[in-house]
């Protein structure tokens, strides 16, 4: 008798989740941002407000925008400008709005054994690691990092080949998870290295070029010729994460007492 | 020795994150059993009624199937469901209704073939002796049905063990979206990339507990099926 109530009980909490799914927003965004406690600190305060639950699918920036050109996402929030534009411009998003930003640093060993902390700029950084042929761990997957990275290797006119340089396929913890074990280095958003400072023996090993600066865009799926995009609740969305409130909360968000994003809605 | 307290603290304080996901993976799996069981145990009746060639063939055929990787029925299904592919107009992708779908694709081989399998131990004679007693179709279907419904209970649990603690299907078409679609094995799978290892292991523990104790209930059912048999 207990078992079967216990059934009953399941079922129908397992109905209520299926069938409630009317006001449901999908958000396709990236590691970064999720993995960083970011949204799960931003979103409950948006659904009070708006009544609107948002369902965040967390992968990198290419899947993001490749799920939005589908049409199974209703609002993307990525980190890769060329692609975002491209996004635009081939008429699958409309309405791309500025968000937020933080930097990419390069995480190595402490000890440095390329040697990067003295290197001129970006570009030089990268060769370094490169005739070191320190191990390099690259995300592998067309995230918005790894979009970056691969810039920053063509533009230092390095192909990265050979057993140092391991394309991993994985997100940015993990990546990072794995330079730490294979003391190499890795190219990583600040947001997500400080959420896993405190797990890790790496340590920045360069930072502040300019060519390093990581803008977050969000972007709602056009909903010509899709009508079951929910774009009025995307625009909310978008509407609420660019007003004061909204990049107020962004420019809070801390941990360890260090700000992760920096409001930059205009 | 730290890590310790604090997994058993996350486990036995109940802690609501937790048990939302383990209620969430044990729900969508008892949703696929079932629909799976519709399809699977009506199929393992027909393979065992088909004459001896065919059923060589179709039993050679579904224990192939058992071995579908989860990621490959995880692609096709979302081929499907997605709003590019024939069936995108159900907007199914990411919810745990895509999930259910691709689970129960899963379960059905397991479940058959694991029953077919059963089948083959229980007397011959039944058949026949029912038969013999005078029984229409129906008479000898239900007749079988509770002379082997252990067994069936035993298929239905087999497959529960086995679809809780796959992975490929729910991550690809559920999305892994936190309290929606996060099942046990996507959230073990997030937590360890985020380091946050006691929650991946508090929520392992559970996982292994629930697998472990299925089997342990089949094996009871099995040696009590074996006393029936000797009678």
């Amino acid at each position: 008798m207990k078992i079967r109530r216990i059934l009953i009980a399941l079922l129908l909490f397992v109905s209520f989740s299926i069938l409630s799914q009317e006001d449901r927003l999908k958000l396709a965004t990236t590691t970064s941002t999720e993995n960083s406690g970011l949204l799960d600190y931003l979103l409950p305060i948006f659904e009070k407000d708006t009544g609107i639950k948002v369902d965040v699918i967390s992968v990198g920036t290419g899947k993001a925008l490749k799920l939005g050109e589908n049409g199974d996402v209703d609002v993307v929030l990525v980190h890769a400008r060329s692609l975002e534009d491209k996004f635009v411009q081939d008429g699958y998003g409309i309405d791309r709005k500025d968000v937020m930003y933080n930097d990419f640093i390069i995480l190595g060993p402490k000890k440095d054994p390329a040697k990067i902390k003295k290197a001129k700029n970006v570009l030089d950084a990268f060769k370094k690691i490169a005739n070191k042929k320190a191990v390099f761990i690259s995300r592998g997957d067309k995230s918005g990092t790894h979009v970056k990275e691969l810039e920053i290797w063509e533009r230092s006119g390095i192909k990265p080949k050979g057993k140092w340089y391991k394309e991993s396929g994985l997100g940015m913890e993990e990546a990072i998870n794995m330079a730490n074990n294979e003391l190499g280095y890795v190219l990583s958003d600040r947001g997500t290295y400080l959420s896993v400072k405190s797990k890790i023996d790496l340590a920045i090993c360069y930072e502040g070029d300019k060519e390093l600066f990581n803008p977050y865009g969000i972007i709602a799926v056009n909903p010509a010729n899709k009508d079951y995009i929910k774009y009025d609740e995307a625009m909310k969305l978008i509407e609420w994460i660019t007003s004061e409130n909204g990049q107020k909360l962004i420019n809070d968000f801390k941990i360890e007492g260090e700000q992760l994003f920096f409001g930059s809605a205009k | 020795m730290d890590l310790l307290q604090k997994i058993f603290y996350l486990i036995f304080s109940f802690d609501r994150d937790i048990y939302q996901i383990v209620l969430t993976s044990l729900g969508l799996t008892f949703f696929s059993i079932s629909f799976a069981t519709v399809i699977a145990v009506p199929l393992a009746f027909i393979i065992d009624f088909s004459n001896y060639k065919i059923k060589k063939f179709l039993i050679a055929f579904i224990n192939s199937l058992t071995s579908l990787p989860t990621v490959v029925i995880g692609l096709i299904v979302y081929s499907f469901i997605s709003r590019k592919g024939i069936l995108g107009f159900t907007g199914l992708l990411f919810t745990p209704g895509a999930i259910v779908i691709g689970q129960t694709i899963l379960a059905i081989p397991i479940i058959t073939s694991t029953i077919v399998a059963g089948f083959s131990k229980i007397d011959s004679k039944l058949y026949e002796t029912l038969k013999t007693l005078g029984a229409d179709k129906r008479q000898i279907f239900l007749g079988i049905i509770s002379e082997t419904k252990i067994l069936i209970v035993a298929a239905l649990l087999f497959g529960f063990g086995r679809i809780i603690g796959e992975v490929g299907v729910s991550m690809m078409l559920g999305g892994n979206i936190k309290r929606y679609t996060r099942t046990m094995t996507t959230a073990i799978a997030l937590e360890t990339s985020k380091g946050e290892f006691e929650f991946a292991l508090a929520l392992g523990i559970i996982l292994l507990l629930i697998a472990l104790s299925i089997n342990f209930i089949i094996h009871l059912f099995l040696k009590r099926e074996d006393k029936w048999k000797r009678i």
